[in-house]
């Protein structure tokens, strides 16, 4: 087994004790196979008890453990310490407050996704005995890509859009909006519409992609978006153009 | 939450963006070729001409002189906002009036053949 020891330099923040964030440097002897998180454990466990960061299931399918690793959002699960080079800077996501060392406030997602009612709102409510809604693989090929979001925020950290307008609903709520607006068995596309055709819904979104380039789970929010404009475009000329199919 | 307008002006730039995607190169091309003697006969100044003469064609050229105008246009008014120009409006208003100025006079020259 081949060992070698990284140098990490991580962000500590104490709002109690400290008055701003500032770096600290750990030697971690460190095992091939080892990534961020092993190395933050290893910390946590020998070296300094106090250091405080989400994870838990170290399989890149919880979605706790986003950072900064070397300024680019990654979960720290799937980041292998062998691909990387010198000093490793850890740091808390970007855009969001620090509530201590690498925690942040999510408060602000949390909020945004319960604004764009991600669940199934279903057309025909049907009773038990009804059965089941039942979907062709086709159907379920429209939206199954966008399912596979695991709320690791790493798209708003990514997100230069998010940066400069915090309002900005943004990539992992947005697409989370398009996959139930994508189902077959869902009627609730009217009432999310309210929130993601606003403007600082879809619209803030300038198609930097950079969310796409970051997403662990391969969702491409980009894409995601670019759909739900094109869908609100047409509605907003259907509308606008041909009154008289309003409702 | 009251419904964006923006699809007003995000309508046309993501139509622009996809006819100037397909038809750029195109477009290149045959410049090149011009450019290098080798036009084919089917594209000649003098058949050029009598093909735009026609209506329909005059309303497809300015259709695409606008659409593409004001894709550019749109994509260089985020560019200045992302570059840190927050005088949105003004840039927006300087860049779609310069699209809109381009594709009035395209349809006047086109109006004259």
């Amino acid at each position: 087994m081949s060992e070698r020891v990284v140098e990490l330099e991580v962000l500590r923040y104490n709002p109690e004790t400290d008055r701003e964030p500032h770096f600290r440097r750990y030697s971690v002897p460190c095992r091939e196979e080892w990534v961020v998180l092993d190395a933050l454990n290893h910390v946590k466990e020998n070296i300094d008890p106090t250091l405080s960061y989400r994870w838990s299931c170290h399989m890149a399918v919880c979605g706790s453990c986003g950072m900064m690793i070397n300024r680019e959002p990654k979960l720290a699960c799937k980041s292998f310490l062998r691909d990387y080079q010198g000093v490793i800077r850890v740091e808390p996501l970007a855009h969001f407050p620090i509530e201590r060392d690498l925690v942040t406030v999510i408060d602000d997602f949390v909020a945004k996704l319960k604004r764009v009612k991600p669940y199934l709102i279903p057309k025909q409510p049907k009773a038990l005995e009804d059965g089941e809604y039942r979907q062709t693989p086709a159907q379920l090929k429209r939206y199954k890509q966008f399912t596979l979001c695991i709320n690791c925020m790493l798209c708003y950290a990514a997100c230069p859009e998010y940066g400069l307008i915090p309002k900005f609903i943004g990539p992992a709520a947005l697409s989370l909006a398009h996959r139930y607006n994508q189902d077959s068995r869902d009627g609730g596309r009217e009432e999310r519409q309210q929130e993601i055709a606003a403007t600082e819904g879809v619209w803030e979104c300038a198609f930097v992609g950079a969310c796409s380039e970051v997403c662990p789970e391969h969702v491409d929010p980009a894409a995601a978006l670019q759909q739900v404009k094109i869908k609100s475009t047409v509605d907003w000329y259907l509308e606008h153009a041909m009154p008289w199919l309003n409702k | 939450m009251a419904r964006s307008n923006k699809p007003i002006v995000w309508g046309p730039f993501a139509a622009g963006g996809t006819l100037t995607a397909f038809l750029t190169p195109v477009l290149i091309l045959l410049t090149l070729l011009a450019a290098l003697g080798h036009v084919p006969d089917l594209l000649a100044y003098d058949r050029m001409h009598a093909f735009a003469a026609h209506w329909l064609v005059k309303v497809a050229t300015v259709a695409v002189v606008f659409l593409s105008l004001w894709s550019a246009a749109h994509r260089l008014r985020i560019t200045c906002y992302d570059l840190g120009v927050r005088a949105d409006t003004l840039v927006a208003a300087i860049v779609y009036a310069i699209a809109v100025a381009a594709s009035v006079a395209a349809a006047a020259y086109l109006l004259l053949i």
